[in-house]
């Protein structure tokens, strides 16, 4: 996946950009399924290698095609970069093992969702249970965000399909007409 | 030409294959991996393959913009409506055990609805997002 | 302290500072985009990571099985997962904005020709 996500860097013609994460997410989705996510790998299959890569094509389709060569001083944010994730290296060097079993994360309240959710909600999907009926309150704020960031996509760029663009500086936003 | 009959006899036959997973997948939830967001994107890329292959036109006329509009602000309403009757029947904001005689069954209830209403709201907002998208011209 | 076991932990930080450096180095507003999609997905990585158990299965009840992965981080990561592909497509209807008020969406022209007006 690193060398996926190098090769993202390099890149310059967009259309090639947009495959490869496309083929990255995938793998980030096999990556899941290893790690015993099955739900989670699921959606970002669904969500990654199709969703945001047809999204991202649409893009590409009203705007340019390639990447436009410059010649811009890359040694500043190389340097950020390098400092950071030196930083957070460090940070990690304190956390539990991969797989631990006694870690602190798998202490407080998972062994209570994973032995009550039988028995309180009856459903065999632990992550379904907890999702919807144990934190059903972060679910409603979730469809909310996705209601807003839809309504916001419209109100961006979902003025009128009939009346054809018009060359006046003043057509940003404000008001939707023509449904 | 011969690549264009290709494709369209293709997803012709995998587009309805690909509603019925999604919905397969929504109500199964419960049993095993899905549930209301996986169901709904699924739904989302299937009808948006299929506007892929007829063209926008064809499949505005199949799915207007006013109905997934309209379909995008019902998800919201049929979860929020059932945690109020959660509250009208006694319990509090999105209890579900109150809405059925056996906790669990109201439980069961209460998780398919709004996994229904997550699903359809999810694929409201891919398709209009797609239409949005493909009537702008550059 | 086992040094080995951390790799996983690793391998995500290399992977979030690839898409920190496509975020804060590139000049393309579409391979900004994708560089946050990048770091987004180190991030689920990372919290996925944390919640396997060695040993332990997906966490769905099942009579033979005795024991789970954590459920917990999977719920956060699922909501994320598409309130994120939500985000996504915000930022590039922003991006089809930009395009249409700019005529580019290279980031040094926008700059340039903000410093006009």
């Amino acid at each position: 996946m690193a060398v996926i996500a190098l090769a993202l860097v390099r890149v310059r013609d967009l259309f090639g950009v947009v495959m490869l994460s496309g083929i990255f997410t995938l793998t980030a989705a096999s990556l899941y399924v290893v790690m015993d996510a099955v739900d989670v790998a699921f959606t970002e299959a669904a969500v990654g290698a199709g969703i945001s890569t047809v999204l991202m094509l649409e893009t590409l389709a009203l705007t340019t095609g390639q990447e436009k060569v410059k010649r811009r001083n890359g040694l500043v944010p190389f340097i950020m970069v390098v400092v950071t994730g030196a930083v957070l290296i460090y940070g990690t060097l304190d956390m539990p093992s991969y797989g631990d079993p006694g870690a602190p994360i798998h202490r407080h309240v998972a062994p209570r969702y994973i032995e009550e959710s039988g028995r309180e909600v009856g459903v065999p999907n632990i992550v379904t249970s907890v999702l919807a009926s144990y934190r059903s309150h972060d679910t409603l704020g979730e469809v909310t965000v996705i209601f807003t960031a839809t309504v916001g996509v419209l109100a961006l760029i979902g003025r009128s399909r009939r009346n054809r663009r018009k060359k006046e500086p003043q057509a940003t936003g404000g008001g939707k007409d023509a449904r | 030409m011969r690549g264009n009959m290709i494709l369209r006899i293709a997803a012709k036959m995998l587009i309805p294959c690909i509603l019925l997973f999604a919905l397969y997948v929504q109500f199964h939830g419960d049993y095993g991996p899905g549930g209301g967001f996986q169901a709904g994107v699924i739904f989302g890329s299937a009808f948006i393959l299929y506007a892929l292959i007829v063209g926008i036109e064809a499949a505005r006329r199949a799915v207007p913009a006013v109905v997934s509009r309209v379909a995008l602000a019902l998800g919201v309403l049929l979860y929020a409506g059932v945690g109020v009757a959660g509250l009208f029947l006694g319990g509090r904001f999105l209890n579900y055990s109150v809405l059925a005689d056996v906790s669990t069954a109201g439980q069961h209830l209460g998780i398919t609805l709004i996994e229904f209403g997550v699903g359809i709201t999810v694929a409201a907002a891919m398709i209009t997002v797609f239409y949005v998208f493909a009537s702008e011209e550059r | 302290m086992d040094v080995f076991g951390l790799y996983n932990y690793w391998i995500v930080v290399v992977l979030m500072m690839t898409g920190f450096y496509v975020v804060i180095a590139q000049n393309n507003l579409i391979k900004k985009v994708v560089g946050l999609n990048i770091f987004q997905v180190s991030v689920f990585v990372f919290y996925i990571s944390m919640s396997k158990v060695k040993g332990g299965t997906a966490p769905i009840l099942d009579p033979g099985i005795e024991v789970y992965g954590n459920p917990l981080p999977h719920v956060l990561i699922l909501t994320a997962i598409v309130v994120g592909v939500a985000t996504m497509a915000l930022a590039l209807a922003l991006v089809v904005r930009i395009q249409h008020t700019y005529g580019t969406i290279e980031e040094d022209e926008i700059d340039a020709q903000e410093e006009e007006t």
